[in-house]
C-alpha cells in the first residue's frame, strides 16, 4: 500500500494521473453527445471530443498535457515549478467557463456559438471524465500552493483546505445562487425583478385576515404564527422540565434525558400519525371523550393545533437541554445573597433567577422557531387546510403545477426568516457570557423552586409525559395490531408482511414486500453517508482548529450556515442546481449522499473542534517532525484521540440520514426511493398501520446501528489521556 | 572540516503585522550545540520551528545540510524535535512511540522496533518498552521523547525549553545529560531557553535574540567577556554599565581613566564591566561601600562612586570590607568592553 503511494508520487502524483485519465480515457459527458464527424469520435474522452470538433475542450486538455510535460521536464518536485500554478489555474477557469457557458441547448452567449459552431448542438452534463478533471486540477493547484508554502508546505493540509472549500462552494453556495437566479430570471435567462417582487408580495403570502376575524391568513403569516406558537410552548415546557430537574428533588433525571433522545430517532410522520390515531375524528381519545362526556368528534386536530402539538413534542427535549444548561450555570451564591438580603423565594426568583434565565430562553426559543419553520413532516400530515411555507414549496416543485420560480421565491422568504433567527441567536449566544462567567464551581445550594411555580411546572410537565407515552405506545403497538385506527387490537403481522415479506426458496432469498426497495436504499445511503459526513465534518474541524489560512472565519461561518438552511430550501436549491448541466446528478444515489453530507457535517465538525481543543497540538507536530505527512498524522495520532467525536458524528449522520425527509423528498427517484418518502406515501394513502410498522422497524434498526457503531469506533484506549495530561502538565517553572 | 548543518539567510516570519523573526542570518556547524537565548516573545521558539519546518519563512531562505528547504514541510525534512510537553503519543506504548518515525517512513515494522530498542538501551530505558507514557515519570518521559527524536539520526535535534517541565533541583543533571548525549552521538543540536545560566552551561555557541533580531552570536565566553551591546551585557550575567566618554584612546569618567585595548575616536561612550572584574582597594578613595553581603562563596558589595553605584563581586578574603569603608576602584585592561559608542 505504502509502496503504491510512493510510486504514484514518483510518477507525478495522484492528481496528474487522474487528470490524464480524465482527458484520455474516461467519458467526458454523462450522456454521449451527438456525433460531429462521420463515424464518430474515436472515444468519448475529452481529447477525442476536442479533436472531433468540440474545440472548447482544448484548454483543459492541453493544460493537463502541459502539466504532464512539466513533470517530465522538471522531475519529482515538479509542483514547485513557477509555471504549474498559472497553467492549472487557467485550465481550471476555462474548464469552468465552458461547462457553464455551453448548456444543454447551446451556448448562453451568442458569440460562443459563432466561435464554435459545434457548440450550437449544446452539451450534456459532465460525466466521469469531466468531474475527474475538475478534481485533478483543483488537486494540482493545491499541491502547487503547498509547494509554495501554503499550509506550512503540508500537501495534505493544502489539499484538504482547497477541496473542502471547493465542495462547500459547489454543494452549499452554488445551489443557493441557482435558487436565487431561478427566482430572479426566467428559465430563458431574462432578468425579471418585477416578477420576483410580484411573487414575493403576493397577497396569499401576507394576508392577515385571520388576525382581524377573517378566515384565512397568508402562508407566510401562517408560518410565523406556527413558529411563534410552537417555539413559545416548547420553550415554556422546556423551562418547566429544566426547573424541575435542576431545582426540585425530581428523581427521574436519567429517564428524562433518555426521553429527550427519542425525537432524534423518531422517523417523521409517525408522530403525526399517532396524534391522528389518538385525537382524530375517529381517534381513541376522541371516542372516549364522546362516550364519557358527550363531546362530539370534530376535526380540530387538523391544522394549527395538531401541528403545534406534534412540534412541541419534538422540540421540547431540545429546549429542555438548552435551558438545563442555563439553569445549572446560574451561580447559587447570587440567589443566596438575595435571600440574605431579605427577599422572599418568589421575589428572588423574579429579580435574580429569571433575568439570568432570559438569554437561555431566547436561545431556546429561536432554536425551536428555526426548527418549526423548517419542519415539513408534521405540517404535511396534520396540516389539513393550514398551509405553511415548507408545504407550499414542496407542492410548487412536486405538485401538478411545476413552478420552480415560485418555489425559489418562497424558499428565499423562508431562508431569510431562518437566517434572521439564526443571526439573532448568534447575537444572543454571543452575549450570554454573564450567565456563566463564574461557572459552577462555587459552593452553595441552588435555590429550590418556590412552591407555586413548582406546582405550575408539574401541571405542565405531567400532561406532556402522558402525551409522550401515549404517542410512543401507539408507535410501538400500532404496526403490530389489526387496525390501530379503529382500536382493533388483535395482534397481527400482516402490515409487516405487506412491507417486508420474503421467501427463502430454491432461487435463494427473494424479497416481496413493498418496502424492501426503499429500506435497502435508505440503509445503503445512510451507511455511505455516515462515514463520509463524519470524514468531512472531522476534516473541517481539523482545518479550523489546526490550520491557519486566509478567510478562515468566513469558512467557519459558511459551514455553520449550511446547518441553518431549512431542508426544504436545500431540496429546492438542489433541484434548481443539479437538474441541468454541467452538474447534472439528480436521480442518482450520489445526490442523496451529498445532500446528507453537507447538511449533517456541522455536528461532526463541532464535536471535532471541541475534542481537538483538548489535545496538545505538539503531538501532531511531533508526528510531522518524525516524517508523517498530514494524512498519516490525522489517521495515526488525531483520530485515535478523538474517537468520541467520531462516534457522535457517525451516529448523528447515520440517524439523520435515516429519518430526514424535508430535503430528500425532492431528490428521491423511482429507482432510489428512501424510507421516509415511502412512509409519506403510505400516510397520504391512509395506510397508517403500515407507516407505523415501518417506522418501528426503522427505530429498531437505528438503535441496533448505534450500538454497532459504538462497537466499531470503540472506546478502548480512552481515558488515559487525562492521566497523561496531569503528569505532563507544566510543573510551574521556577 | 566544519561543515555547515543549518544556515539562515535573511529569514523573516511575520504573523500579520507582528514580525516574530526579523531578517536573521546565522549558520550552525555540524556537531555543534547552539542555544537561542532571549527574553520572552523575542522569537526563539519561532526560529526553532522555522528549522523544524513547523513554520515556513515569509522571506529569506533556510538551508539544512546544504539544501534549501524554505518551502518544505516538516515531514519532508530530517529533524528531530523534543517538545516542551514531550508530546508523547498517549495511545502508544514506549516502543511504539520510539519506532513511530521509522515505521511511517516506510521501514519494516520489525527493523523499526529493533532500532527503537537499541536507542532505548543507550538511553537507559530498557524494561519500559511496553509502558504507556502515562505510566512513566517526568524524567523518563523526557528521555523517551529524546529517544524518539534521535532514532532516525536527524540532521539536527531541536529542544524547546526542555527543562521547563523538570524539577528545579533536577535541572542541572538533566542539562548535563542532554549535553553528554549530544557529544556522545555527535549531534547537531539547537536548544531554546530563556535562562542565561542554562545557556552558558550547555552551549558551544549562543545566539542572543531580542525582538525578533539577533543581538549577538558567540561562545559563552565571548558573550560574557565582550558583549557587543548594552542589551547583551545586561541580559547575560550581571553587568555594570558606566557612561562616560572616549578621549585620546582612553575611556574616562570622573575619577577613572581606562586605556582602550584598541584605538577609538573620541566621543561619549558606555562600557560594561563584570562585577568580578573590579578590584576594590581599601584606602582614601572617593567611593564608598554602601552594602556588603556575604554569600558563602564570595562577597558582594554595592559601591557608591562618582559615576553611580556599581556591583562588585569579590572572593572571600581575610580582611573583608565593611559598610561605610572608602575604597579605590581598579579595573584591569581588558576587564571591560565598550558597548555603546557614538
Ligand atoms: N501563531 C502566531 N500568531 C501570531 N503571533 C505569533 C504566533 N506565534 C508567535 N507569535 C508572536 O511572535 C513573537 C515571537 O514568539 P515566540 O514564540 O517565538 O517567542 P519566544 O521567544 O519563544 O518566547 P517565550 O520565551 O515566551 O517562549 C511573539 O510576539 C508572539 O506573540
Ligand atoms: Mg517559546
Amino acid at each position: 500500500m505504502k509502496q503504491v503511494f510512493r510510486t504514484i508520487n514518483q510518477v507525478g502524483g495522484l492528481w496528474l494521473l487522474l487528470g490524464l485519465t480524465a482527458v484520455l480515457i474516461l467519458p467526458w459527458y454523462k450522456v454521449a453527445p451527438p456525433e460531429l464527424v462521420s463515424g464518430g469520435a474515436l472515444s468519448d474522452a475529452a481529447l477525442f471530443q476536442a479533436l472531433a470538433g468540440r474545440a472548447w475542450l482544448w484548454p483543459p486538455v492541453l493544460g493537463i498535457l502541459a502539466l504532464a510535460g512539466l513533470r517530465v521536464a522538471r522531475g519529482e518536485r515538479w509542483q514547485a515549478d513557477d509555471l504549474v500554478l498559472p497553467i492549472a489555474g487557467t485550465s481550471f477557469l476555462f474548464f469552468l467557463f465552458q461547462a457553464f457557458a455551453i448548456g444543454l441547448r447551446g451556448p448562453a452567449i451568442p458569440a460562443l456559438g459563432e466561435a464554435f459552431p459545434a457548440a450550437m448542438l449544446g452539451q450534456t452534463g459532465l460525466g466521469w471524465g469531466g468531474f475527474a478533471l475538475g478534481a485533478a486540477l483543483v488537486g494540482i493547484i493545491a499541491d502547487s500552493l503547498a509547494a509554495r508554502g501554503f499550509c506550512r508546505g503540508e500537501r495534505f493540509g493544502a489539499n484538504a483546505v482547497i477541496f473542502v472549500v471547493a465542495l462547500l462552494l459547489l454543494f452549499v453556495f452554488f445551489p443557493i445562487i441557482r435558487l436565487a437566479s431561478a427566482a430572479l430570471f426566467t428559465p430563458e435567462g431574462v432578468f425579471q425583478p418585477g416578477v420576483f417582487i410580484e411573487r414575493a408580495l403576493a397577497p396569499d403570502l401576507w394576508n392577515i385576515d385571520c388576525l382581524t376575524g377573517g378566515s384565512r391568513c397568508g402562508v407566510v403569516i401562517n408560518t410565523l404564527i406556527l413558529g411563534i406558537t410552537s417555539a413559545t410552548l416548547s420553550t415554556a415546557l422546556g423551562l418547566a422540565l429544566a426547573l424541575l430537574v435542576a431545582r426540585t428533588g425530581f428523581r427521574f433525571k436519567g429517564a428524562l434525558r433518555a426521553i429527550s433522545i427519542l425525537p432524534i430517532i423518531t422517523p417523521p410522520f409517525v408522530v403525526g400519525v399517532a396524534i391522528i390515531v389518538l385525537f382524530g375524528r375517529t381517534g381513541v381519545v376522541t371516542g372516549w371523550l364522546d362516550m364519557l362526556f358527550g363531546i362530539p368528534p370534530t376535526r380540530w386536530i387538523y391544522g394549527l393545533p395538531g401541528i403545534v402539538l406534534a412540534q412541541v413534542l419534538a422540540f421540547a427535549p431540545i429546549t429542555f437541554l438548552v435551558l438545563l444548561g442555563t439553569v445549572e450555570a446560574i451561580n447559587p451564591t447570587l440567589e443566596e445573597a438575595s435571600k440574605t438580603l431579605g427577599a422572599k423565594p418568589f421575589a428572588t426568583f423574579r429579580t435574580i433567577t429569571w433575568p439570568l434565565l432570559r438569554p437561555g430562553l431566547a436561545a431556546a426559543f429561536l432554536l425551536a422557531f428555526i426548527e418549526s419553520l423548517a419542519d415539513f413532516g408534521n405540517p404535511i400530515v396534520l396540516g389539513g387546510g393550514y398551509d405553511v411555507l415548507s408545504i407550499r414549496i414542496f407542492f410548487a416543485v412536486v405538485g401538478a403545477r411545476y413552478d420552480l420560480g415560485n418555489a425559489a421565491v418562497l424558499s428565499i422568504i423562508l431562508l431569510t426568516m431562518t437566517l434572521g433567527a439564526f443571526w439573532l441567536q448568534t447575537q444572543w449566544l454571543g452575549r450570554k457570557s454573564y450567565v456563566t462567567v463564574t461557572g459552577k464551581s462555587d459552593a452553595g445550594l441552588a435555590a429550590q423552586l418556590p412552591t407555586p411555580l413548582k406546582r405550575t411546572a408539574y401541571m405542565v410537565v405531567i400532561p406532556w409525559v402522558l402525551f409522550t407515552l401515549g404517542v410512543y405506545l401507539i408507535v410501538m403497538v400500532g404496526g403490530f395490531v389489526n387496525d390501530i385506527g379503529r382500536w382493533d387490537l388483535t395482534p397481527t403481522f400482516r402490515h409487516l408482511n405487506t412491507a417486508f415479506s420474503f421467501e427463502i426458496g430454491e432461487r435463494g432469498l427473494q424479497l416481496f414486500g413493498s418496502a424492501w426497495n426503499s429500506l435497502q436504499t435508505t440503509l445503503l445511503v445512510s451507511a455511505i453517508a455516515a462515514p463520509l459526513t463524519t470524514a468531512i465534518g472531522i476534516l473541517t474541524a481539523y482545518l479550523i482548529s489546526r490550520q491557519s489560512f486566509v478567510g478562515k472565519q468566513a469558512f467557519e461561518f459558511g459551514t455553520m450556515l449550511s446547518f441553518a438552511i431549512p431542508g426544504t430550501v436545500v431540496g429546492v436549491s438542489y433541484v434548481a442546481a443539479f437538474n441541468i448541466p454541467p452538474v447534472d446528478i439528480t436521480g442518482t444515489m450520489a445526490i442523496l449522499v451529498i445532500c446528507f453530507m453537507f447538511r449533517n457535517m456541522p455536528v461532526g465538525m463541532r464535536a471535532g473542534i471541541a475534542a481537538l481543543s483538548q489535545i496538545d497540538k505538539s503531538m501532531e507536530e511531533a508526528s510531522q517532525t518524525l516524517g508523517a505527512n498530514g494524512f498519516t498524522t490525522l489517521r495515526t495520532i488525531v483520530l485515535p484521540l478523538i474517537r468520541p467525536a467520531v462516534f457522535t458524528s457517525m451516529v448523528y449522520a447515520f440517524v439523520t440520514a435515516m429519518t430526514a425527509v424535508s430535503a430528500v423528498i425532492f431528490l428521491v427517484s423511482a429507482r432510489h426511493n428512501m424510507a421516509t418518502a415511502y412512509i409519506m406515501g403510505r400516510v397520504e394513502n391512509g395506510e397508517f398501520a403500515l407507516a407505523i410498522a415501518y417506522s418501528a422497524v426503522l427505530m429498531v434498526i437505528m438503535i441496533i446501528s448505534i450500538v454497532l457503531i459504538q462497537f466499531l469506533v470503540g472506546k478502548r484506549q480512552l481515558g488515559r489521556r487525562a492521566e497523561l495530561q496531569s503528569v505532563t502538565a507544566p510543573t510551574a517553572a521556577e | 572540516m566544519s561543515e555547515t548543518a543549518i544556515e539562515f539567510t535573511d529569514v523573516e516570519k511575520r504573523y500579520g503585522d507582528v514580525r516574530a523573526v526579523d531578517a536573521i542570518s546565522f549558520s550552525i556547524r555540524k556537531g555543534e550545540l547552539v542555544t537561542f537565548l532571549g527574553p520572552s516573545g523575542c522569537g526563539k521558539t519561532t526560529s526553532l520551528r522555522l528549522i523544524a519546518g513547523l513554520e515556513l519563512p515569509t522571506a529569506g531562505t533556510v538551508r539544512i545540510a546544504g539544501e534549501n528547504v524554505s518551502t518544505r514541510a516538516a515531514s519532508e525534512r530530517n529533524v528531530g524535535m523534543v517538545f516542551q510537553s514531550y508530546a508523547l503519543f498517549p495511545h502508544m506504548n514506549v516502543i511504539d512511540n520510539v519506532a513511530y518515525g521509522p515505521t511511517i517512513r516506510g521501514g519494516a515494522k520489525k527493523a523499526a522496533i529493533e532500532r527503537g530498542r537499541e536507542i532505548l538501551t543507550l538511553l537507559g530505558l530498557d524494561g519500559l518498552e511496553k509502558r504507556l507514557p502515562s505510566e512513566l515519570s517526568g524524567g523518563q518521559q523526557q528521555r523517551v521523547a529524546v529517544a524518539r527524536a534521535i532514532v532516525q539520526q536527524p540532521d539536527v535535534l531541536l529542544f524547546d525549553e526542555p527543562l521547563s517541565n523538570v524539577d528545579a533541583k533536577l535541572r542541572r543533571r538533566v542539562r548535563e545529560e542532554i549535553r553528554d548525549l549530544q557529544r556522545r552521538f555527535n549531534l547537531t543540536a539547537v536548544y531554546v531557553t530563556h535562562d542565561q545560566e542554562e545557556a552558558l552551561a550547555v552551549s558551544d555557541r549562543i545566539v542572543v535574540m531580542s525582538q525578533g533580531k539577533i543581538a549577538q552570536i558567540g561562545t559563552p565566553q565571548e558573550l560574557y567577556d565582550r558583549p557587543s551591546s548594552r542589551f547583551v551585557a545586561d541580559f547575560i550575567g550581571d553587568a555594570n554599565l558606566i557612561e562616560g566618554a572616549v578621549s585620546q584612546n582612553a575611556f574616562t569618567v570622573e575619577g577613572l581613566s581606562l586605556p582602550l585595548p584598541q584605538p577609538a575616536p573620541d566621543g561619549p561612550a558606555t562600557i560594561s564591566v563584570r562585577p568580578e572584574r573590579i578590584a576594590l582597594e581599601k584606602g582614601d578613595g572617593v567611593s564608598k561601600i554602601r552594602t556588603a553581603t556575604y554569600l558563602g562563596s564570595r562577597y558582594e558589595y554595592i559601591v557608591d562612586t562618582p559615576f553611580g553605584t556599581v556591583l562588585v563581586s569579590a572572593p572571600i578574603s581575610l580582611a573583608p570590607l565593611d559598610r561605610g569603608d572608602t575604597v579605590k576602584l581598579g579595573i584591569a585592561p581588558g576587564g571591560f568592553t565598550v558597548v555603546e559608542h557614538a
